[in-house]
């Protein structure tokens, strides 16, 4: 086997077309995430480029898979997970990406993301949640706000949103993790943990459209409250955060609590350990859906649990009847059962 | 058994079973189908089920089904009207009393006829024979839950397991007056109940005595005989259904495609049974998914189908009008994959358990945009296999979808089948792109086919993107040029239109030319062959075409049509196959006979319509 998997750079993973989200748009970003992804990828889990399939939906995330230079299928609205369920369990050694974004995934297509995650197949959901309809121009979408004033609810939403990581859970998910699109480190850093754990992997990424919703994230990106709002979750680590690195989350009955360590009689040993292998949902859940301003939001592998993939039990169970199997080829078939000569 | 009464000798005979949806009667008819044609008669069935599981017990909206035609040739109907029909109910009798010939005998279990009986089958009066008008009938009253029960009564078995057992005591009845074999029914159950022996052994017992207690009874005057076949092709045969040969069709096309069968699919009444049948077939390989929907079964079909497996999804009318957008997808996409439409009674969910032809038009136009894609019809039970196996061929070879349309009539009707071999069939040569090829171009054709390379990732130095947005002619990347779309139209069509090439030339029954065409298609063949054989024996100048490539249609259509002094299209709707022919070939006159009952035309029906055209009415 030729070990190109050792030699990849973001360039080899750059296609010919023209990239054209707008000016600002969070999905550069992302994509060059991706592109400085995939080479870790590959060298983590030796992959050849040909092993890599993108498969998208419809939106402006969707348009992902042609800037990418390996096998793509950009698809129809809302089918991403089923075209990508298709791919891999017709070839279970390829290396599937979902990229989709908060329409795609979780209006029009979320049935088939709900079962995807439900079956556990083994693919790679980069989900680009940026609340909003950007590509027929700014309606509201399955992620935003409660109120939020679009051009679809010019008086604001009167519904409720969907937080990515609770339905990923309450689907019995077992790989949760969340990036900025900003943070392209962290989001190439998600990708080798996605690529490496065995089923659905999702990955929500916090995107700005710089059109239709600018600015939605500010609270969390802007440089100056970045590091007091959000958290970056760590397997095995506390659970810091902040400038100073002294607030910290407690189990406070049975619910999470931010505390200030040093401070009310909390000290280090009380924060909680990050444990993204816990099979049991509840901490990932209330991680997941840690909301500012009461908590900050939570980034990096949230869950992160082993259990066996839709794509491993079809081709187990098929080796295994093929094993004994008296009928092995058409003309078997045909000829099994009642018959009768004339 | 009583030496006393005559045996007399019949060319064919048509029973029916019907009772409640509870009572056996599919499995009743298809033992008595199956031992027929073990026996060596030509057999043809057809059940006729409604769409609850379990209706209200005892009405007429919960009677089901099962006709079977037997003959001493092979025969090509399930019959119009039956000789014999089993009635286990008063609701059974009350729906199916006009199905029998003047003259037919009833066997109606005498037990259900009370007053709760006919109260709850709709009756005004208790007295079913002149409340049906059954004078002119043979009505055999026989007591046969009791006598099963008294039958079973040391057997040890529950109150309702006995109960359950009394479809076999009328079928030993009915075995007895065509004096047929005990034995391959009685193998049956020992397949069967394997694990049961008291099964086994109570049916094998109630079987018998039901055959015993009908030699005894004097109602039954005479026995008959059907002779086995002479005609038929000397070989191995097995009895077989159209949902059971679409799914071996299929799997017979991956095997010679030497590439693994993917089925994306969701249940849906009566497209089902493919999804079951392949489901079982672990064995060689197939891999099945149940989706969460048909959107999702045909997504991950073509998904499949990119990844380089023979994809197949499968479903019935309203799951095609949900899987319209994807079609669209793989006729972009050109990529191969085989969809199965059973055709059932619609609009809407409509007639679930019922037969029609009325998806034509949405098979050949139903999606957005110009999305011509290739559409093929199976005829008869057996032939699903062949057409399955086509759709398969052509699917990968043109690198096309193709639409395969059944109905619920040939999909649950079965026949006896004579087991072909597989290396009677052509090898089926997809243009892969091999490992490596330099300069590779998705969608550069080749000229015979006009087909793409289908190119599977994975695969070294052949990487590319597909998708829904329009391709640019060669490259295949996103293109919005004007030009380039138009051409892109023009050779998808033409892609199409090039399958013409590689289909046989339409076959016409009867003379070259004559006083009336018959033309069909689909799953009506059986009993438009029958008519039309039956005029022909009356010295009529009647000849059948029956179609199964519809688009494109064979290239020597308008040369058949032009031969004959009248055309008559026969379809199970309101005529969307002749409208297609007027579109197609506007140059002649499309009488229509059409028929939306959500049943098969009869053979009566269709002659008198002959005969009337003919008369010039």
């Amino acid at each position: 086997m030729e070990e190109k998997y050792l030699q990849y750079t973001p360039q080899d993973f750059k296609s010919d077309q023209e990239v054209r989200w707008c000016p600002g748009c969070g999905d550069h970003a992302i994509l060059s995430a991706v592109q400085k992804g995939l080479p870790e990828v590959s060298k983590a889990l030796k992959y050849n480029l040909e092993r890599y399939v993108f498969v998208s939906g419809i939106g402006c995330s969707s348009r992902f898979p042609y800037y990418v230079d390996t096998y793509g299928f950009h698809g129809i609205h809302g089918r991403a997970s089923a075209i990508a369920t298709g791919v891999k369990v017709a070839n279970p050694t390829l290396s599937v990406w979902q990229i989709t974004g908060d329409g795609d995934a979780l209006a029009i297509g979320g049935n088939h993301f709900i079962h995807a995650v439900r079956r556990n197949i083994d693919t790679n959901i980069l989900l680009f949640n940026n609340q909003i309809y950007g590509l027929t121009k700014g309606q509201y979408s399955p992620t935003s706000p409660l109120g939020k004033i679009t051009k679809t609810s010019p008086f604001g939403t009167v519904e409720h949103p969907f937080r990515p990581g609770e339905l990923v859970i309450g689907a019995q998910g077992k790989f949760f993790a969340r990036s900025l699109d900003i943070d392209v480190k962290l989001t190439s850093e998600l990708m080798v943990e996605a690529a490496k754990h065995d089923g659905t992997s999702v990955v929500e990424i916090l995107q700005n459209c710089v059109i239709f919703n600018d600015g939605a994230y500010d609270y969390i990106t802007d440089r100056e409250h970045r590091e007091d709002r959000v958290i970056v979750l760590r397997h095995g680590e506390k659970m810091v955060f902040g400038k100073n690195r002294d607030k910290g989350l407690v189990l406070s009955g049975l619910s999470l609590k931010v505390v200030t360590i040093g401070q009310g009689g909390f000290t280090m040993d009380d924060i909680l350990v990050h444990d993204a292998y816990n099979s049991n949902p509840g901490v990932h859940m209330m991680l997941a859906n840690m909301e500012f301003p009461d908590y900050p939001v939570a980034l990096g592998v949230i869950r992160n649990v082993k259990d066996s993939t839709y794509d491993d039990n079809v081709r187990d169970q098929v080796l295994e009847v093929m094993k004994d199997a008296k009928i092995k080829s058409v003309d078997d078939l045909l000829n099994s059962g009642e018959t009768w000569e004339v | 058994m009583d030496k006393q009464k005559s045996v007399q000798e019949l060319d064919e005979v048509v029973v029916r079973f019907s009772g409640d949806s509870g009572d056996g009667m599919q499995l009743t008819g298809t033992l008595f189908a199956d031992a027929s044609a073990l026996f060596g008669n030509g057999v043809n069935t057809f059940p006729d089920y409604p769409s609850e599981i379990r209706a209200p017990q005892g009405t007429v909206g919960g009677v089901s089904g099962f006709q079977v035609h037997l003959g001493n040739q092979k025969v090509n109907t399930p019959g119009d009207f039956c000789d014999v029909l089993v009635a286990m109910n008063p609701a059974a009798l009350k729906a199916n009393a006009k199905w029998v010939k003047k003259g037919g005998m009833i066997i109606a279990d005498a037990d259900q006829f009370n007053e709760k009986g006919f109260q709850r089958a709709g009756y005004k009066t208790l007295d079913a024979v002149t409340e049906l008008n059954l004078q002119d009938f043979k009505l055999i009253y026989a007591p046969i839950t009791t006598l099963t029960k008294e039958s079973l009564k040391d057997s040890g078995l529950d109150n309702k397991s006995i109960v359950r057992s009394k479809n076999m005591f009328a079928l030993g009845m009915v075995y007895y007056i065509f004096d047929r074999p005990l034995n391959f029914t009685e193998k049956y159950y020992e397949v069967k109940f394997k694990k049961k022996p008291e099964i086994i052994e109570a049916n094998k017992k109630v079987l018998r005595d039901g055959h015993i207690y009908a030699g005894n009874i004097h109602a039954i005057p005479n026995t008959y005989v059907i002779k086995p076949s002479t005609t038929r092709t000397k070989g191995k045969y097995r009895s077989i259904n159209g949902n059971t040969a679409t799914a071996w069709g299929l799997i017979a096309a991956a095997e010679k495609a030497n590439l693994p069968l993917f089925c994306g699919s969701y249940p849906i009444t009566p497209a089902t049974d493919v999804l079951i049948e392949l489901a079982k077939r672990k064995d060689l390989g197939v891999k099945t998914l149940q989706a969460e929907d048909e959107i999702a079964g045909i997504c991950t079909a073509i998904g499949a189908a990119y990844a380089g497996n023979f994809a197949v999804t499968s479903t019935s009318g309203p799951g095609l009008s949900l899987k319209s957008e994807a079609l669209g997808l793989a006729v972009m996409t050109e990529l191969p994959l085989v969809v199965v439409n059973v055709q059932r009674g619609g609009p809407s969910t409509g007639l679930p358990t019922k037969t029609e032809q009325s998806d034509l038009m949405q098979a050949l136009y139903g999606r957005n945009g110009e999305a011509p894609m290739v559409v093929i019809a199976a005829s008869t039970p057996s032939n699903c296999f062949d057409y399955a196996f086509w759709a398969g061929k052509i699917a990968m070879e043109h690198m096309t979808p193709v639409l395969l349309l059944t109905d619920g009539f040939i999909a649950n009707g079965s026949e006896p089948w004579r087991i072909p071999s597989m290396k009677d069939y052509p090898a089926i040569n997809p243009p892969i792109v091999p490992e490596g090829t330099e300069n590779f171009m998705p969608y550069a054709r080749d000229e015979k086919r006009l087909a793409r390379g289908w190119a599977f990732p994975g695969k070294k130095g052949i990487a590319h993107r597909v998708g829904g947005l329009e391709k640019d002619f060669i490259k295949g990347s996103v293109s919005h040029d004007s030009m380039n779309h138009q051409r892109m139209v023009d050779i998808r069509e033409a892609k199409v239109q090039r399958v013409k090439e590689f289909i046989p030339e339409q076959e016409v029954l009867g003379d070259k030319e004559g006083d009336l065409l018959v033309v069909g298609w689909g799953g009506t063949h059986g009993h438009l062959l029958t008519a039309v054989q039956e005029m022909r024996a009356a010295g009529k100048r009647v000849s059948l075409c029956h179609f199964n490539y519809i688009y494109p249609l064979p290239k020597n259509t308008r040369e058949i049509f032009s031969r004959y002094k009248k055309i008559v299209v026969c379809e199970l709707n309101l005529g969307q196959f002749a409208n297609y022919l007027r579109m197609n070939l506007q140059e002649f006159n499309y009488l229509q006979f059409n028929k939306v009952q959500g049943l098969p035309f009869t053979v009566v029906e269709l002659v008198d319509r002959f005969n009337q055209i003919l008369e010039g009415k």
